[in-house]
């Protein structure tokens, strides 16, 4: 394997790190609207109070190891996607004061202002997110610069909204199958349904996308043809999937939430195994297309970084373990939460 | 689209606007992180050392304002991270390679760290012992201090770049330079790191100083929680003397630094347009950038030249001989950002100084005026660690990143002007920054209420309290969630 492909690999390892962690926060911040009281609300938030933080810092470092192993692909989408970085930055931002700031103030509006906040700001981040997959998947306008020169609606197709949708969906459902992990009696049978209800949207959105990849997108397909072992995945995420309504039925709440974990891990393995080796690739002239091996940084910083890479991930893994180690079980409220 | 502006700014202008606005609101932050957490992990070790309730109060007090802090920190840096793609793609595409690798070692060595022990550090109290409680607060602040240690070292290798090459780099039709890493531990230890970073460090352990001492010296006009206060106030007082003294050390060593590699910045911090013998260093002044000379000046007569080449006749260039290999930066605000960070500098060691002085006397917390000027500190100090990134930024100007001049010609830098984003538009940029201003000014004035309730709400110490008010677990409206 040659570096650029490591760094692939490796920007893939974090990208679904965050999918299956900061998903399944976002999910809680999904279903926010759903819950019937202060109390519960309370809770959800709690529920990933000392998590959510650390969860984000996948994202963060996967910008950082991606303006660092590929330079160009950084600037390029970065620039390009203006206004979603930026409505993604402040979904972030509201994110994390409305977790911060709501239990600040014992009064109802001030908590209902920041119940709205949550919900919203982890509805914008997932769409975003889900978008930005849609539209690397799809192919954006770029110049024989690798420039990307569109306006925003341009860049809003039709199938990256399709992806933004299934990203809700997905972690609406991987964030009640959490809540119902964290939460007991009546509420914990709420988290039961609304997984159902995103179950539901999920598998009608996972069959649609799919079906549009496979029909109008040549990118969604054409490793399969060299690299047709991808194909286990395929399967392995259809396992996944179709697990969720047994685990669901019989209340097997571990269970369903490591399947949802699988099912969102293999879709970002798909999203990588497809635009391999692609990073930015172009609608117009793939002749154009960012690649690993035109925006990559040199052979000998991408060795250095994978030395960083080397020594900093066991550790990143053990903090990782201790922290949900320590907050595992229910979530209980005490003179600390939030 | 270079030729399109708003306001009459073009989108250069706007997004150094941009960056200096959500810069300097993030910077408000992590110093304070820094400085707060050195505190705590001093607390929690004399806590454990001896296993007095007070230091186990004290610690959970500051680390109730310190979570505080660190989130605001948190959501303004992830600002930061994307601001380079965002605002500056020409610039990231240049420094990817340098810049972009320390700011991924920055992710996986200092963020994952600071995060996951955050958690413990906020939350665990309950479910965690003494000692792991303390290790989590210990590799909390350890974070912290890796973490400016990547971004010092990416800033000052802009500063004072080494341990690179240029190479070109083709992406279809486009072939541009860009810098490569070929000696990585050069870049990191470029000429100006190691000064810097002492710097920031000691700047950052003012500025937690301050913020202790504020609090406390308030508490102690107050008469609420006076054993509190005074102790608190005094181990701050020990941080801040040293601290401060030490910066004052630091600063020389930077400003000798300044003077061997970014000449033009010196001349800038000290509104020195002509060449001189003699050269002055100013207390304060007023550049006139139409006369090119310091109006309302005072200043000690070959200073300036004395602690350049410790020799006060010597001869300083100006900006008739730098101005044309460096070109000009902004001379007004890096000269009056540079001397409010030494006059701040300055009447802080003498502040602290005086303070001593009426300590061994056994008056110290009977002299309000002193106490009133504590609680100000900590603006003061802030002021200063930002007026000293301003300098440091706007000195660097009109580079982005700085030149090497080799045979009188400046060689191998980057523009400011040629780093913007190449796709982006003044009007995208300048709705950004009415973006970032709106939600900045409502963050900063939520974050002003919360941290007044939580200070108000005070220490919950588990004895009487010398105000004769018992507090065990008192609890305010404002205080129901600690964290």
């Amino acid at each position: 394997m040659d570096y650029p492909t490591l760094w692939f690999v490796l920007l893939g390892v974090l990208l679904a790190g965050y999918a299956v962690l900061d998903g399944f926060d976002l999910g809680v911040g999904l279903v926010h609207p759903l819950h019937k009281s202060d109390h519960d609300r309370r809770l959800a938030i709690n529920s990933i109070g000392p998590l959510w933080d650390g969860n984000e810092v996948w994202l963060v470092t996967f910008g950082g190891a991606l303006f660092a192993a590929f330079p160009e692909a950084y600037a390029t989408a970065f620039s390009g996607f203006y206004f979603a970085f930026m409505a993604a930055l402040g979904g972030l931002i509201f994110r994390a004061v409305s977790i911060e700031f709501r239990g600040k103030v014992d009064r109802a509006w001030w908590r209902l202002l920041w119940d709205g906040m949550f919900f919203l700001s982890s509805l914008v981040t997932t769409l975003v997110y889900g978008a930005a997959v849609g539209a690397a998947m799809a192919g954006v306008p770029l110049d024989n610069r690798g420039i990307m020169a569109s306006s925003t609606l341009e860049q809003i197709g039709p199938f990256s909204l399709m992806v933004a949708a299934l990203t809700v969906a997905a972690f609406a459902l991987h964030g009640s199958l959490y809540l119902g992990l964290k939460t007991t009696g009546a509420l914990r049978e709420r988290t039961r349904v609304w997984a159902w209800f995103a179950y539901a949207a999920y598998v009608v959105l996972f069959f649609a996308t799919t079906a549009v990849a496979v029909g109008t997108i040549d990118r969604a397909t054409k490793n399969f043809d060299e690299h047709p072992w991808g194909a286990v995945i395929v399967l392995l995420n259809l396992l996944a999937v179709l697990n969720l309504p047994r685990c669901l039925t019989q209340r097997r709440y571990g269970q369903a939430f490591v399947s949802s974990g699988c099912s969102i891990l293999a879709l970002v393995f798909l999203f990588g195994f497809a635009l391999f080796p692609e990073l930015v690739a172009s609608s117009t002239d793939p002749a154009d297309s960012l690649t690993i091996y035109n925006s990559a940084s040199s052979p000998k910083t991408l060795r250095l970084m994978a030395l960083f890479a080397l020594i900093g991930l066991p550790f990143v893994l053990a903090y990782t373990s201790v922290v949900y180690w320590t907050f595992r079980g229910k979530v209980q409220i005490d003179k600390h939460s939030y | 689209m270079p030729d399109e502006t708003v306001f009459g700014m073009d989108v250069v202008m706007l997004s150094r606007i941009q960056f200096a606005l959500t810069i300097m609101f993030h910077y408000l932050f992590p110093p304070l992180t820094i400085g707060l957490g050195v505190v705590l992990v001093y607390l929690e070790g004399r806590y454990l050392w001896t296993k007095e309730a007070i230091y186990e109060q004290a610690a959970r007090f500051w680390t109730r304002l310190f979570g505080l802090n660190f989130a605001m920190g948190v959501v303004t840096g992830i600002v930061m991270e994307f601001q380079f793609g965002t605002n500056w793609a020409a610039y990231s595409r240049f420094v990817g390679d340098v810049f972009g690798s320390a700011l991924a070692a920055e992710g996986i060595f200092a963020f994952f760290l600071e995060s996951g022990f955050l958690s413990l550090l906020l939350f665990g109290w309950d479910r965690v012992g003494p000692k792991m409680h303390f290790f989590a607060t210990l590799m909390v602040a350890i974070g912290g201090i890796f973490s400016s240690v990547w971004i010092v070292i990416a800033n000052s290798w802009q500063q004072t770049p080494t341990g690179h090459v240029l190479r070109e780099h083709v992406v279809g039709d486009r072939v541009a330079m860009r810098a490569e890493i070929v000696d990585f531990w050069a870049m990191v230890f470029n000429p100006s790191t190691v000064h810097r970073l002492t710097h920031v460090w000691l700047g950052a352990f003012v500025l937690g100083a301050c913020f202790v001492m504020s609090i406390s010296a308030w508490y102690l006009l107050k008469g609420r929680h006076i054993d509190f206060a005074k102790r608190s106030f005094t181990g701050a007082l020990l941080l801040a003397t040293v601290a401060s003294l030490c910066q004052a050390v630091s600063g020389h060593f930077n400003a000798e630094m300044v003077a061997e590699h970014q000449p033009a910045k010196l001349a800038a911090m000290e509104g020195l347009y002509e060449t001189q013998a003699g050269a002055p260093l100013y207390l304060f002044g007023w550049p006139n950038q139409q006369e090119r000379r310091v109006d309302w000046g005072v200043a000690i007569p070959g200073g300036l030249s004395l602690l350049v080449h410790q020799d006060p006749t010597a001869v300083v260039q100006g900006f008739d001989q730098l101005g044309p290999v460096y070109g000009e930066p902004p001379v007004w605000i890096t000269f009056q950002a540079y001397h409010l960070m030494v006059g701040i500098g300055t009447l802080m060691i003498v502040a602290t100084w005086v303070a001593w002085w009426f300590y061994r006397r056994g008056t110290l917390f009977e002299q309000r005026w002193l106490l009133w000027f504590f609680v100000g500190s900590v603006v003061l100090a802030m002021a200063a660690n930002e007026a000293g990134w301003v300098a440091a930024e706007c000195g660097r100007q009109p580079w982005i990143v700085y030149p090497t001049i080799i045979d009188g010609v400046a060689t191998g830098g980057l523009r400011t002007s040629d780093g913007v984003s190449e796709s982006v538009h003044a009007d995208q940029v300048f709705g950004s920054i009415v973006f970032f201003g709106v939600i900045y000014t409502t963050l900063g004035v939520l974050w002003l209420v919360l941290l007044n309730g939580k200070i108000q709400h005070g220490p919950e110490l588990g004895e009487s309290d010398d105000d004769g008010e018992t507090v065990p677990e008192r609890r305010h409206d404002i205080g129901m969630a600690d964290a």
